[in-house]
């Protein structure tokens, strides 16, 4: 018995050191990126047994507010957060809120039609229209105009919606503002809006069940949502007049333009883009890292990543669907990263 | 309680052990008032915001934008109603009607039995019931129940509309099958707790079954068996899990029973880490200071009702 | 036989096959529950469920180990904050307080008892992770602790209050002072009503999950100490149930039978406990 009793103890304190030396850094956010984050973060994890980063898809607006009552060490958004969130953040957190765009992705109009496997066309006039509550049925003429060739069922469109406060609501709502001056006077742009009809379900993930279990159901996902359940998705009429599905190139082509202008804080919409193969709805969707982090540890571990990120990490994008960031940009975020301090 | 200490004086009965013993339990009792005093505390603090903002239209307005910064209770004050409603409706017959069969007709042992089982069940926690409810229940109603109940009863109003499988009526069919166990196991007790003698003078004087249980047993229990009532109420207005997995989270008023809706505990659950906003943040405590004082008020009810009953029964006291 | 015999016969014969009827469907819906439950998630288990961490979003595989290890902690925390708070506040209730405190104390603990487990997580928010600055375990844990508080308090209660007057003043003839014959004679006397209550306790707060959504949040990895967000398994089974992932389904359906043969086990001990003590009473 007396003979166990060293190695045992080398053993759990070996043990304890170890798993006491892992740093734990918690972040909050996002449902868009939570595919692409949940692989880098494992990824990173694996090279890096120390360092655990646990990251909770609540949703952008879950991101926003625990990043700004300080609940958690960073948050992940796709709405860029306004100028009242960026106040209350600063007066409550000391320090900014650093938005670090990560990836690009885009919202699709998701839908499931028994019998419909083909990619529809949408206009935007369609779009708001279903989602104003106003085309209430799949044989629309604004639907079926553009759809020669398609038998559009006559059921009733069932709109689905997010029921949390997500950034893949504020992309779909800001390109409907866009395009649609009805939709911006009655409902607006946030992450949580005043939804006109629809089901809510929560997160990407609860969209993307509802939709999969409900015939003739129509909403908007994240597009690798749409892949990974192999759920139907249509294509978007562009501001140039073309019918463009989301992919990487469509997406990368919407960055183009805003790439080159990049405000500093890297807060910019991209939805309804100028260029004529660019999808209408991508977005970018950023990380919300405080400017003042306290903790070295956290603050080496957080700045690290972002540097991973920003080079190795963007090679696991395409895998998952998302668009990796334009050089331009990822230039422009490693000098960004200097922003972190004590 | 009739007990009175070893050795009087307080310096005796700190001697003794005594004093510190009931300032021990003293302070337990001390803390259960304090948590409970600060949880109403909290909430009336973090909603005064919006109490101040809204006043009484809180309760009426059925706006619910978190854009413009309007906020109204009214569709999730129906939605809890409706679903908590419709649980009753289908409970209670079921849950009365089991428990005068385990209380006066099944043989003790059959009857301990059953109840046992049924009172297992009161313990399945929530979530399994939202589980059960996405994966089995919304499908059957969807491909089966619903179309036959169109077939039939399509013409009235609450049944009105499109079903798209997550619904008030899922939801109420969801806490009903939650809350019978509660109507069961009180309302057998409550029964069970009605003297022989009343029976027995009922038999002897010639009546049936059905008559002694209508007539002397039933009026004997009335009371108890409403206060299960209220609890099973109480029960199914705070019920969050099963109910936000069913219900179709949708802050809209609908006549129609098949239509999606939502209710104040699935709101806040769903909202309640993203509330960005003062505002936003104490409407949602409001709803949860309103949930609360409702479920308040029930329980105690159902309480008085309960006790009340038992009481009269004629156990020894 | 009269005509009005007649309907009285057929009105009793009624209420019997209605009422058998009522309890018939009653018992077969729970069953057929219990038995779905059951089969379902036995069904959906595999070794890996118990001994790996959660696969990132999409890939199938994984498990729940860390959410079973962080139930089992909050749970455990729970009942360091709720019992002795409970228990003692039974006792005093019982053994010592007046009836005007102990009036009061009811209501308090009943007015405790409705507070919605949604609430209990808001003001749990509020109160621990904002002014700790993170979410934790020990959040979770004493929102779930005082969620038990009134059930405990309410047994321990009824179960001291059973105890014959007879035990007491013989304790008490014997010149033990009040606390001595609480703590050796009472207490023992009711305890396997108390440790039952325990059970059923925690049996009741092992499956909420409201309260946990606001507190220990979640969490891919373990989750060490008391002070990180960690995973636990009704959470993860509301977050896997609502997703689109058949493989998440499939775990959530494995995490309820999980779950749910806890809660039933320890149910059944619980009244188990009880009964082998009211036979050795009754004597």
């Amino acid at each position: 018995m007396k003979k166990m009793v060293f190695p045992f103890a080398f053993a759990s304190v070996l043990w304890s050191a170890t798993v006491c030396a892992q740093t734990l850094v918690t972040g909050a956010g996002a449902t868009f990126p939570y595919p692409i984050y949940s692989k880098w973060f494992n990824t990173y994890h694996k090279l890096h047994p120390q360092v655990q980063l646990n990251y909770q898809s609540i949703g952008s607006g879950g991101g926003i507010k625990q990043a700004t009552e300080g609940t958690v060490d960073f948050g992940a958004s796709d709405g860029p957060m306004n100028e009242k969130q960026l106040a209350e953040f600063a007066q409550k957190r000391g320090g900014q809120a650093l938005h670090f765009p990560t990836v690009l992705g885009a919202d699709v109009p998701t839908y499931n039609i028994p019998g419909i496997k083909a990619a529809l066309n949408f206009t935007p006039a369609a779009l708001a229209g279903i989602f104003l509550g106003h085309i209430t049925k799949w044989d629309d003429p604004e639907i079926a105009k553009h759809n020669p060739g398609v038998a559009l069922p006559k059921k009733d469109i069932v709109v689905v919606h997010r029921s949390d406060g997500s950034g893949t609501t504020y992309v779909w709502v800001d390109y409907l503002s866009k395009v649609s001056p009805e939709w911006k006077s009655k409902v607006g742009v946030g992450t949580s809006v005043n939804w006109p009809v629809g089901l809510g379900g929560k997160g990407n993930e609860g969209v993307a069940g509802l939709i999969r279990q409900t015939a003739y159901s129509i909403g908007y996902v994240e597009l690798i949502y749409a892949v990974q359940n192999k759920l139907s998705y249509g294509k978007v009429r562009n501001q140039a007049g073309k019918f463009i599905a989301a992919d990487l190139a469509s997406v990368t082509a919407a960055a183009a333009g805003a790439a080159k202008s990049m405000p500093d804080d890297f807060r910019v919409s991209i939805t309804n883009a100028p260029s004529a193969a660019a999808y209408p709805i991508s977005s970018f969707t950023w990380l919300l890292i405080p400017s003042k982090i306290a903790d070295a540890k956290k603050r080496q571990i957080l700045v690290d990543f972002l540097k991973w990120m920003l080079h190795d990490g963007q090679k696991l994008t395409e895998a998952l669907s998302y668009a990796p960031l334009p050089a331009v940009v990822v230039a422009k975020e490693e000098k960004a990263i200097g922003l972190i301090t004590p | 309680m009739g007990m009175t200490e070893s050795r009087p004086g307080f310096l005796g009965r700190l001697r003794s052990g005594d004093g510190i013993a009931r300032a021990v339990v003293l302070l337990a009792a001390v803390l259960i008032l304090l948590i409970t005093a600060v949880i109403l505390g909290e909430l009336i603090v973090q909603s005064k915001l919006s109490r101040h903002e809204f006043g009484w239209r809180f309760l009426v307005t059925s706006t619910w934008d978190p854009v413009a910064g309007e906020f109204g209770a009214l569709p999730f004050i129906y939605g809890t109603v409706v679903t908590s409603a419709l649980a009753l409706v289908m409970a209670v017959p079921l849950g009365v009607a089991s428990a005068i069969f385990l209380a006066e007709l099944a043989p003790r042992r059959l009857s301990d039995a059953l109840t046992f089982l049924i009172e297992l069940l009161a313990a399945v926690p929530s979530v399994l019931y939202g589980l059960l409810g996405i994966f089995v229940l919304v499908p059957i109603l969807q491909d089966h129940l619903v179309p036959l109940l169109k077939s039939w009863l399509g013409f009235l109003p609450i049944f009105a509309g499109a079903f798209y499988g997550v619904s008030y009526f899922s939801a109420g069919v969801v806490l009903s099958v939650m809350v019978v166990p509660f109507i069961v196991s009180v309302s057998r007790e409550v029964l069970l707790a009605v003297p022989r003698e009343q029976r027995e003078a009922s038999l002897a004087l010639g009546a049936n079954r059905w008559q002694t249980t209508r007539r002397v047993v039933l009026h004997y229990a009335a009371r108890g068996i409403l206060g299960s009532i209220f609890l099973a109420l109480a029960r199914a207005l705070g019920e969050t899990m099963a109910v936000t997995m069913v219900i179709g989270n949708a802050p809209r008023i609908s006549k129609s029973l098949l239509a999606p809706g939502y209710s104040i505990a699935a709101v806040i659950a769903n909202e309640f880490t993203e509330a960005t906003g003062e505002l936003y943040l104490s409407a949602l405590i409001e709803l949860g200071l309103v949930l609360f004082a409702v479920t308040f008020v029930i329980n105690g009810l159902a309480r008085l009702l309960v006790i009340a009953t038992v009481r009269k029964g004629g156990a020894p006291s | 036989m009269s005509f009005f015999e007649a309907r009285k016969a057929a009105a009793n014969v009624a209420m019997m096959i209605v009422t058998g009827a009522a309890a018939l469907l009653t018992v077969g819906v729970l069953l057929f529950i219990l038995g779905y439950l059951v089969w379902h998630g036995a069904h959906s288990l595999n070794w890996g469920f118990f001994t790996e961490l959660p696969a990132p979003v999409g890939e199938t595989g994984g498990g729940m180990a860390n959410a079973i290890v962080g139930s089992g902690k909050a749970l455990a925390f729970a009942t360091l904050v709720g019992m002795p708070v409970g228990f003692l506040g039974g006792v005093y209730l019982s053994e010592y307080a007046s009836s005007g405190a102990a009036f009061v104390l009811r209501y308090v603990t009943d007015l405790l008892n409705g507070v919605p487990s949604i609430v209990i997580g808001i003001v749990a928010y509020a109160l621990v992770v904002k002014r700790m600055g993170h979410f934790s375990t020990m959040a979770g844990g004493i929102a779930l602790g005082v969620m038990m508080i009134p059930i405990a308090v309410r047994s321990t209660e009824e179960y001291l209050h059973s105890v014959p007057r007879m035990l007491r003043e013989g304790g008490l003839a014997l010149g033990r002072p009040k606390w001595r014959v609480i703590a050796t004679i009472v207490i023992p006397a009711a305890l396997s009503g108390i440790i039952s209550g325990v059970m059923l306790d925690l049996a009741r707060v092992a499956g909420e999950t409201a309260p946990l959504l606001f507190t220990a949040l979640n969490n891919q990895y373990w989750s060490n100490g008391w002070s990180q967000p960690t995973a636990t398994l009704p959470v993860m089974i509301f977050t896997y149930a609502i997703s689109p992932y058949p493989d998440w389904h499939r775990q959530a359906w494995a995490a309820g039978f999980v779950l749910l043969m806890v809660v039933l086990v320890v149910n059944v001990v619980a009244r188990l406990v009880l009964a082998r003590k009211r036979h050795v009473v009754v004597g």
